[in-house]
């Protein structure tokens, strides 16, 4: 058990279109992470496809460098598709 | 022996080894060796208790004195219950709990993959439904077996000595007897020649990859299960599966 190494888990539901992050499992090798997503995700009729990664290999943003990253966006509403007037027959975009 | 006595007796040694299966697993809730494999044991277990129960409902059809399928889970005592010894043998270390699966699945697996050409619609119906189960119980039970197996040396040890332990009681998965031979000919079950072939061809296969030994074919083994001679242990289990409904049998809700 201390050797098992920790995956996440992504799992595609029948009416997605993406893989969404679900949570993660502990596993000794990938088919193990893989049947352990299974047994644990999707036992509830949750999805159609699983991915999971390795947590190792995952790069993230750390979290002192949140300002840096995200604040500046935050006063540009002019990047969000909200300016323009939509004929109805577009319907939803 | 009549063909509807043969097949009450069939379904009731598929329903009775299947629960019994799944209640041996269910002992492993919350104390499975990790969490991931306390939720893959007791799916498992919950797929062989649904499968009893599809089973179970048809032989209460057949004896059809008023009995249910719950009366014949919780009602019959161990030496009316038909299960293969195999299943009662208690979970041990993980090794002995996964190699008594790996020896059940390969003989679930091919058994029905007969029994999905049943000619007897209904169980033909069950079985197509059991199978997809059981494949992947057999695909779990065997990358276990292989990883155990191919693993460190105290892995490779402790899975070497469960298929040493449970050994003398794969004889019974193959060694067919009057009823299964009256199903086979029925068109319901599996030839028993192929059977035996099957099981031993995956059990070699596998083994081979995971560097064990399996026992020999000609060993001596240990029979009974299939017409109600048990092992010490499936009084215990009974007792313990059987208390609530015995106790409480007017209970509706838990």
């Amino acid at each position: 058990m201390a050797e098992w190494h920790l995956y996440e888990v992504f799992v595609r539901s029948k009416h997605g279109l993406n893989h969404k992050h679900v949570g993660s499992v502990h596993a000794a090798d990938d088919e193990m992470a893989m049947e352990n997503a299974r047994e644990l995700y999707t036992r509830r009729n949750e999805g159609v496809s699983i991915w999971v990664v390795p947590s190792a290999i995952i790069t993230a943003s750390a979290s002192d460098e949140k300002e840096v990253l995200f604040d500046p966006s935050e006063d540009k509403v002019y990047r969000h598709a909200s300016f323009y007037k939509l004929p109805d027959e577009v319907g939803h975009m | 022996m009549t063909q509807q006595e043969a097949l009450q007796e069939y379904l009731l040694r598929l329903a009775d080894s299947d629960m019994i299966l799944g209640q041996r697993l269910s002992e492993l809730v919350g104390k499975a060796p990790a969490l991931e494999e306390e939720l893959a044991s007791t799916n498992v277990a919950l797929d062989l208790i649904g499968q009893a129960r599809h089973w179970y409902e048809y032989a209460a059809d057949l004896i059809n004195n008023g009995r249910d399928a719950d009366n014949l889970a919780f009602l019959r005592d161990a030496h009316d219950y038909r299960n293969l010894l195999m299943v009662e043998q208690p979970n041990g270390d993980y090794a002995v709990t996964i190699a008594r699966q790996f020896f059940f699945d390969v003989w679930h697996y091919f058994t029905l993959q007969s029994l999905v050409n049943a000619s007897d619609e209904r169980i033909a119906n069950v079985a197509a439904k059991a199978i997809k189960e059981a494949t992947y119980h057999l695909r779990r039970s065997a990358e276990w077996v292989r990883r155990m197996g191919d693993g460190t040396e105290e892995s490779h040890r402790r899975i070497q000595h469960a298929f040493d332990l449970l050994w003398r009681f794969t004889g019974e998965l193959v060694t067919p007897d009057d009823t299964d031979h009256a199903m086979f000919k029925a068109g319901i079950g599996p030839d028993p020649e192929q059977l035996k072939q099957d099981w031993f061809g995956m059990v070699h296969e596998v083994a081979a990859q995971a560097t064990l030994t399996p026992g020999k074919e000609d060993a001596w083994m240990y029979m009974g299960g299939k017409h109600g001679v048990h092992t010490e242990h499936l009084g215990f289990i009974l007792a313990e599966m059987q208390f609530l409904p015995r106790a409480y049998p007017d209970a509706t809700t838990w």
